[in-house]
């Protein structure tokens, strides 16, 4: 399996201190992992270090053998790192429809200009990104929510319209940053179903950041463990669950539960 | 033929109508019409930077200063050398297109030199620095002794007149609808909204900002030139924050990011003066008033329209 | 060198006054992270206040000077605490660019209002504290250099006494920091912030009648530029930082003052423009200030 994604001692340090430590971690093609931690382990500035918000103070961040280092956000979107935020960052002043149309800018075939010229490449353009903007939110049931203002949807619906924005810039690798946040029991199971069809049908990888081992657990292949900035355990979730140091590190020591409740 | 095309011949041929019929209409009138329709230019092209793009620039008057003098050293001393002493009408006009779209290209260049430091900054910070900007763009054409100095620049040619206004309205309008409503233009709007999203999104949020500036710098500068055509005189107190905030007014008051709203507002603050010349003294003193109330009671704009498909 | 200590006399001495003005400047942005656009035009009603009362007090003597002073301080405070009681406080929750743009409506609304009822003629500020020159060594130092440099100071002795050694101080500083947790621990920001207007603003209308002792030419219009080089140098010092104000004042003063005597006399306005724009693109946290970072 080729690998797609490599963090090889990823450091960052704000001041004194530091929020992610040494870690390593690799993502290949096709592979479904999740980064498990308690609250403050520094799950979320991982992602933020991989999608070029932080640089690495130290290590590196590859992708595809690409070191990420000094690039922007949206040049590494452009490379096919997507993702999704904590709490959902829709554009509430645009449309559903229109919130995917503006991620469709990274693949528009037309220039800027052509847009006060307006001949047949640019109506056809048009129409194609149109088309396709549609097709994606129909996949998601959200195509009848098409012309609301993105922010009038329901809370789920709009967790599933910021994974839709993303699948519009046509990553390979999908970074989802707790997307069971504020879910009942059978969302989460809904949620699963939903990670996995993305996988399979859109042909990617993706790195879930997760607080609901229910949801990490069903549907990860891998797991990586964070305390503290560190990488403490990693491997399959049978593996992790009964791993003595994740135990440790969630429910202090000498609780002899596994994890697999939450 | 696509439609905001066709809407654009027709305001070409509205403002060519006008103009052939504009013997018979009252001069005062013409007048009007044309403040109106450089306010409108001016507070359209503010409006993509302000409303639709988000990033609140307090330096417009600079560029229509810049668009004004460039246009007016044009048509003053590069006319008679290109034209002789009695140009005909067809030179007139071609020289002052030429000059007009100078101004343009010299404000739109402007623009870029004070957009590409200035656009990592956000809110109050960026404003003061376009403010900052705006200002010393002014102080520039004080100490410019070519151009009139202090005293500003006499003997303009008259060369603006009602189809040139209303053509570069209609030509203003289209290039702003246009370039926002289309996939490119979403990103505009998108980077006003939520900009770390837009750059999770591979937008160049920056890009977009600097586009934003450049095309809005340059239709004050065309508006600049077309004021200096029609006043015949410019002076560079004329271009200071006062009429920045002018033209911001006019934005906020139409409903930043709405194009049919702020195109009412900039006819209504032109209007608002020349209604309440009897009582000319306390024409401000209502217009800061209005200013205020209309930010605590109503901040979204007077002509805010419900939200619906297409967004102008 | 006597040419040069001399300007740097009035250099300060200009200083001075901008630092009194940024200090309101950097107060109101401390508590409510906003630019109080209209603070210059405080400035212009203290002047307008001192110019009042010394039309009711004998000219040229000390006590007169203070009553003058005092009067300019007193009005000035209750115009900035009328200004946010009426036109900040509704929009206490908006975005920072709505309450601005009120600033600047409340600003032009004092401007044109002045103009309108105190006509926009200049005139003249009655001589209301001894006027007088000393000769120390070659240098000349008017009287009126000599009370701004010294009210000034005092002035700023006693802000910093205020912030840093009462309740009501470490309440302002509080809410500088967070205004909620400070709510949380029983301060009334509303008193809070009420206070810092209120001196702010006693403090730029002290300006406005100090300013006026040395440019005796008073018109509506007047706090425009003083107000923006203030406002300028509180984002020189760090904008929220008080110590940074006055640091800042006194520089752009005094390198305003050596412009002005230069061959680029023409362009000492656009200095300070210069000044706002070269810190704001390398250094916004400004000489004293620090930069915050936004949390994705």
């Amino acid at each position: 399996m080729a690998t797609l994604l490599q963090l090889q001692q990823a450091t960052i340090r704000f001041g004194g201190l530091t929020a992610v430590n040494a870690v390593d971690f690799t993502i290949g093609e096709g592979e479904l992992c999740g980064l498990i931690g308690p609250n403050g382990a520094g799950k979320t500035t991982v992602f933020n270090l991989i999608t070029g918000v932080y640089q690495p103070t130290d290590g590196t961040v590859s992708f595809r053998g690409r070191n990420l280092a000094g690039l922007k956000v949206h040049s590494i979107v452009q490379l096919g790192i997507a993702r999704t935020f904590q709490n959902i960052r829709l554009f509430g002043s645009l449309s559903v429809f229109d919130n995917v149309r503006a991620a469709c800018n990274l693949h528009r075939s037309t220039s800027p200009l052509q847009t006060l010229i307006r001949l047949g490449a640019y109506q056809a353009d048009e129409a194609a990104i149109t088309k396709r903007a549609e097709e994606l939110l129909d996949i998601f049931n959200l195509r009848r929510f098409r012309d609301a203002p993105a922010t009038s949807l329901p809370y789920g619906e709009q967790r599933r319209l910021e994974i839709v924005r993303c699948l519009a810039t046509k990553p390979q690798l999908l970074l989802l940053d707790e997307p069971a946040a504020g879910m009942n029991p059978s969302e989460k199971i809904e949620l699963i179903r939903l990670i996995q069809r993305i996988k399979t049908e859109f042909n990617l990888s993706i790195l879930l950041v997760e607080h609901s081992m229910k949801v990490v657990m069903g549907v990860c292949e891998r797991i990586a463990v964070l305390d503290y900035g560190m990488k403490i355990a990693e491997g399959s979730p049978a593996e992790i669950q009964k791993d003595k140091k994740v135990i440790e590190a969630y429910l202090g020591e000498d609780h002899g539960t596994n994890l697999s409740h939450h | 033929m696509p439609r905001p095309h066709l809407l654009l011949l027709i305001g070409i041929a509205f403002a060519a109508g006008l103009s052939a019929l504009s013997e018979r209409i009252d001069p005062y009138f013409l007048d009007v019409m044309t403040g109106i329709g450089i306010n409108v230019i001016l507070a359209v092209s503010l409006n993509l930077v302000n409303g639709h793009t988000g990033q609140f620039s307090l330096g417009h008057a600079g560029f229509m200063a810049v668009g004004a003098y460039l246009s007016a050293a044009v048509t003053v001393y590069l006319g008679p050398q290109l034209l002789g002493d009695e140009p005909g009408m067809f030179a007139q006009n071609a020289i002052f297109l030429g000059a007009l779209v100078a101004g343009g290209l010299s404000a739109a260049f402007a623009g870029l030199l004070v957009g590409v430091p200035s656009l990592r900054l956000k809110g109050d910070y960026l404003a003061l620095v376009t403010l900052g900007f705006g200002e010393i763009i002014r102080v520039i054409f004080q100490n410019v002794e070519s151009l009139g100095g202090a005293l500003g620049l006499n003997g303009i040619p008259y060369y603006t007149n009602i189809f040139w206004v209303l053509a570069f309205v209609a030509i203003t309008i289209f290039v702003i609808v246009c370039v926002v409503n289309s996939t490119y233009g979403r990103g505009f709007i998108a980077t006003h909204d939520n900009e770390i999203a837009s750059e999770a999104v591979g937008l160049n949020t920056t890009r977009y900002k600097i586009v934003a500036f450049v095309i809005g710098a340059f239709f004050a500068g065309i508006a600049g030139g077309l004021y200096g055509h029609f006043k015949m005189t410019i002076t560079p107190t004329g271009f200071d924050f006062t009429k920045s905030i002018e033209i911001v007014v006019m934005v906020i008051l139409g409903g930043m990011g709405n194009t049919i709203g702020v195109v009412l507002a900039a006819v209504l603050l032109t209007l608002l003066p020349e209604v309440l010349r009897p009582i000319a003294e306390y024409r401000m003193i209502i217009y800061s008033f209005m200013l205020i109330i209309l930010m605590i009671l109503r901040p979204q704009g007077l002509f805010n329209f419900k939200f619906g498909k297409t967004r102008f | 060198m006597t040419e040069f200590l001399q300007q740097l006399l009035n250099g300060l001495s200009l200083g001075a006054i901008y630092a009194l003005i940024a200090l309101g400047y950097t107060m109101v942005y401390g508590v409510l992270r906003f630019i109080n656009f209209a603070h210059s035009d405080v400035f212009m009603v203290g002047a307008f206040a001192g110019y009042f009362l010394g039309q009711y007090l004998p000219a040229d003597t000390i006590w007169g000077g203070c009553v003058a002073l005092a009067g300019a301080m007193a009005a000035s405070a209750a115009l900035g605490v009328t200004i946010e009681r009426l036109a900040y406080r509704p929009l206490r929750n908006a975005p920072t660019l709505n309450v601005l743009i009120t600033a600047i409506g409340v600003s032009l609304l004092l401007e044109y209002s002045g103009q309108v009822f105190f006509g926009a003629a200049p005139r003249t500020f009655p001589s209301v504290f001894p006027s007088r020159n000393f000769d120390v060594g070659t240098l000349t130092v008017s009287s009126n250099q000599l009370i701004v440099i010294t009210v000034a100071i005092a002035l700023v002795v006693a802000l910093q006494f205020i912030v840093f050694r009462t309740k009501m101080g470490t309440a302002m500083r509080a809410v500088s920091l967070n205004p909620k947790a400070a709510q949380l621990v029983g301060v009334n920001n509303n008193v809070v912030i009420t206070f810092t207007f209120a001196l702010g603003s006693a403090l730029a209308g002290a300006g406005g009648v100090l300013y006026s002792l040395n440019y005796p030419s008073i018109d509506p219009l007047m706090g425009v530029m003083p107000g923006l080089k203030a406002f300028v140098a509180a984002i020189l010092g760090g904008i929220g930082n008080i110590p940074g104000a006055a640091l800042g004042g006194l520089l752009l003063g005094t390198v305003e003052t050596f412009v002005a005597g230069s061959q680029y006399s023409t362009y000492k306005d656009a200095i300070a423009f210069a000044i706002l724009i070269i810190i704001l693109l390398f250094r916004p946290a400004g000489l004293l200030g620090r930069f915050t970072v936004e949390k994705v």
